[in-house]
């Protein structure tokens, strides 16, 4: 038994497409926050030289990430800029000079044992590559280590569109396994599983290639269908473990981490440079030559578009990601993120929404959620605010990957309803928590009073 | 400020729609549509097309007078209008056909608020409320002009025939599964019927677990109670409730296991009503008696979420 899904139209159309260096920007704007935490502070001011590699915001509390230039330049600004989730975050504008000049202070991490293996992790700036944007060394510093019974390498690329991942196994191919030696060594791993999505053939069968000489990797070859790249889904299909509602992987006995993201640490071990640049997928109908490039983090997607061969026309739509569950940007100058592992510019008629109608009760929602929960009564539950029913029908456990929405022949917002149910539910738990501790002081008042009339 | 289009995911959508839906059930009732017309002649369609007809204008003006959205370009009225034609004679006067698609239309379907919220099977209900209304236009059954017998003439279906015992009338197996035989206009032809099942099951509109159970729980209580399965199976409204009515979206469970106990609910009323009832038929009780239980079986055979650990 696998975790079911849809089958989506895959449009990999650049899996075979060499991936290409673009030129250096004018300027770059870096956003302190390209991760799941707290934001980085700033470590430069206005006016300072900086050079690529070298540190212009420093992590700040437990779940946090460094961030470097990615140009050599001057810091023009340090400024705010309105992200795609409409907070407004600081960044650092730096003019490039076109030198790529490397930061010289940059050296190749020391790594002896874990802890100066999460340490490198940490000074390298990665965060889950995937689209996550999880701080990795967060991931990977794993108190408890021998709860660690497998590594899955997640490497199925579910998303339409995308292939920067297939790039990396293809034209990176070693670092994974690198990747993967160093998280033997100073993890104690001694299980790895790839999982890959059948459609990518090519880097099937170099990553066969490369397990057949290491010992202890299993390549899972897994049917293309989406969302087979869903943590929770990609575990239950490779080791058919559930994870417990609101727990983590390591509660299965696992961790999974992304293709690029280990081939990326293995790659800084050897380099010493942090992450500065990612590869990621151009394409989608409004785009001249679908293609993956490599930029520097802080371009701007109108600079990406152009130095990738321009577009055939004005775009409808912008996406961080793929179209199943990439996020619209709110403008062409926002800038590349460590994270973003496409850009997809649609047009008109691509981007255009679909017409919504009346359910029909025909229960395809239901049919293709991965983890069968029930959109349509989930929609129900919270349209009559029944923060009970929405408990009881797991809406906690969606990950919205957009399944339901996709299959609706009626085209209901459903993942929005579920998007909408987990924040009901979430208020309704805090309301009973608070109801239940209310009762409890009321009892113990009462106690308390009736003790002191005993007296 | 830019002009893009800044919207939740996902962004890739199916281009299979209600209509699409709709136009699939309509190509399945075709074959049995054709063969209506050989088996009865040309005013089955007659009958088809005053019903469909009829159907639509109720739903748009109902819906012009309740000032809703038109939902006429669903489809879903259509399909109403031929499922219930194929409830009725072929003798039936169109103005009783009509009355029947009023009830069908406004009194089950859009006074419960439309598509998607109906309790109960339109065309089914209207067909029973037509029982009543005018049980003698109802149950004037017409045996099929054969060459020797050119003009049609007032028979028993293949069930009254059974149930009264008389052999003479009773037609052969390859009558009743070519639909040579008396009975409503669209049920006669197991074949037909069969063709259209088979095709909505590969196009994945309809799953096989409610109409295979269903069918086979006739089959088997027909064997148990002495009858001869075969005959009950392809006799009487059984194909097209089964394939067609039991399967409709809103008023029957959408869980495997609610379909399948949906599918024994019926068949067992069915045989029931058939063997020891008052009327011949129980196929359009049996499933308006189910799509009741409906909500309790959808809560009964409720799906757990796939997640690890004790429930909360």
């Amino acid at each position: 038994m696998r975790m079911g899904g849809i089958r989506v139209p895959h449009r990999k159309n650049t899996a075979q497409c060499q991936s290409v260096r673009l030129g250096v920007p004018a300027a770059v704007t870096i956003p302190m926050s390209m991760h799941i935490g707290k934001y980085a502070r700033v470590t430069v001011s206005k006016g300072d030289t900086v050079k690529v590699g070298q540190l212009i915001g420093e992590a700040d509390g437990f779940v946090s990430s460094n961030i470097h230039s990615s140009v050599s330049g001057t810091v023009r600004k340090i400024d705010e800029i309105m992200t795609s989730s409409g907070v407004r975050v600081p960044c650092v504008i730096i003019d490039s000079d076109g030198k790529q000049e490397k930061y010289e202070k940059l050296s190749v991490p020391e790594v002896k044992d874990f802890d100066s293996f999460v340490k490198a992790v940490k000074e390298s700036g990665v965060v889950g590559l995937g689209g996550a944007g999880f701080p990795s060394f967060v991931k990977l510093n794993v108190h408890d280590l021998e709860r660690v019974e497998a590594v899955i390498i997640n490497a199925a690329e579910c998303e339409p569109y995308i292939t920067s991942d297939t790039r990396t196994m293809v034209e990176k191919g070693s670092y994974v396994f690198k990747g993967i030696e160093l998280l033997k060594k100073y993890m104690g791993i001694r299980r790895f599983i790839i999982g890959i999505e059948s459609n990518k053939t090519e880097a099937v069968r170099i990553m066969q290639s490369l397990a057949d000489e290491t010992e202890g990797v299993e390549i899972h070859v897994l049917p293309s269908v989406y969302p087979q790249g869903g943590e929770k889904v990609l575990i239950y299909n490779t080791v058919h473990r559930l994870i417990p509602r609101g727990g983590l992987p390591l509660d299965a006995g696992v961790i999974v981490v992304n293709v690029t993201t280990l081939a990326f640490i293995a790659e800084y071990m050897e380099t010493g440079m942090p992450l500065v640049e990612k590869c990621i997928t151009v394409d989608g109908s409004a785009v001249k030559e679908p293609k993956n490039v490599i930029a520097p983090i802080g371009m701007s997607i109108i600079d990406v578009a152009k130095a990738a061969g321009g577009l055939k026309c004005e775009p409808a739509k912008v996406l961080y990601g793929g179209p199943m569950m990439g996020i619209t940007v709110p403008s062409m100058d926002e800038p590349i993120l460590k994270n973003t592992n496409a850009v997809i510019f649609m047009d008109k008629k691509e981007a255009a929404p679909p017409k919504i109608t009346a359910c029909i009760s025909c229960g395809a929602c239901a049919a293709h959620c991965p983890f069968r929960l029930d959109p349509r009564s989930i929609a129900r539950a919270y349209k009559l605010e029944d923060g009970a029913a929405l408990e009881r029908l797991g809406v906690d456990l969606c990950m919205e990957c957009g399944c339901c929405s996709y299959v609706c022949p009626a085209h209901r917002p459903l993942v929005q309803t579920n998007k909408l149910g987990k924040q009901m539910l979430r208020r309704y738990l805090s309301a009973e928590q608070a109801k239940r501790e209310n009762a409890l002081k009321e009892r113990a008042e009462k106690e308390r009073q009736e003790k002191e009339a005993e007296k | 400020m830019s002009n893009l289009i800044s919207s939740v995911s996902p962004h890739f959508f199916t281009k299979r729609n209600t209509r699409m839906i709709m136009l699939d059930v309509i190509i399945a009732l075709l074959p049995a549509a054709v063969a209506s017309v050989i088996v009865f002649g040309p005013r089955s369609l007659l009958v088809t097309g005053a019903c469909t007809a009829s159907c639509i204008i109720f739903e748009f003006g109902f819906e012009k007078l309740c000032r809703r959205e038109n939902t006429i370009g669903d489809l879903s009225a259509v399909v109403t209008g031929i499922l219930l034609a194929f409830n009725l004679t072929v003798s039936i006067p169109i103005w009783q056909a009509v009355f029947g698609s009023l009830v069908a239309i406004v009194v089950v379907k859009q006074l419960f608020g439309g598509i998607g919220q109906n309790f109960a099977n339109p065309a089914i209900t209207a067909r029973i409320v037509m029982m009543v209304a005018f049980s003698g236009s109802m149950t004037n059954w017409v045996y099929p002009g054969t060459e020797k017998m050119p003009d049609a003439v007032s028979s028993a279906t293949p069930l009254t025939a059974a149930a009264k015992g008389s052999l003479s009338m009773m037609p052969s197996y390859m009558d009743l599964f070519l639909g040579r035989h008396a009975g409503c206009i669209g049920e006669t032809c197991a074949l037909a019927l069969l063709v259209g099942g088979i095709y909505l099951i590969i196009r994945r509109v309809i799953s096989w677990h409610t109409p295979l159970v269903f069918i086979a729980t006739v089959a088997l209580m027909s064997f148990f109670c002495g009858k001869d399965p075969l005959y009950q199976v392809l006799s009487g409204g059984l194909m097209l409730g089964a394939i067609f009515m039991a399967t409709d979206y809103s008023t029957t469970p959408h869980t495997r296991w609610g379909k399948v106990i949906f599918g024994v609910g019926c068949g067992l009323i069915t045989v029931l009503i058939r063997f020891w009832g008052n009327l011949p038929e129980g196929v359009s009780f049996s499933i308006l008696i189910m799509n009741i239980f409906t909500p309790y079986i959808d809560k009964l055979t409720r799906v757990r979420p796939l997640a690890g650990g004790a429930e909360k």
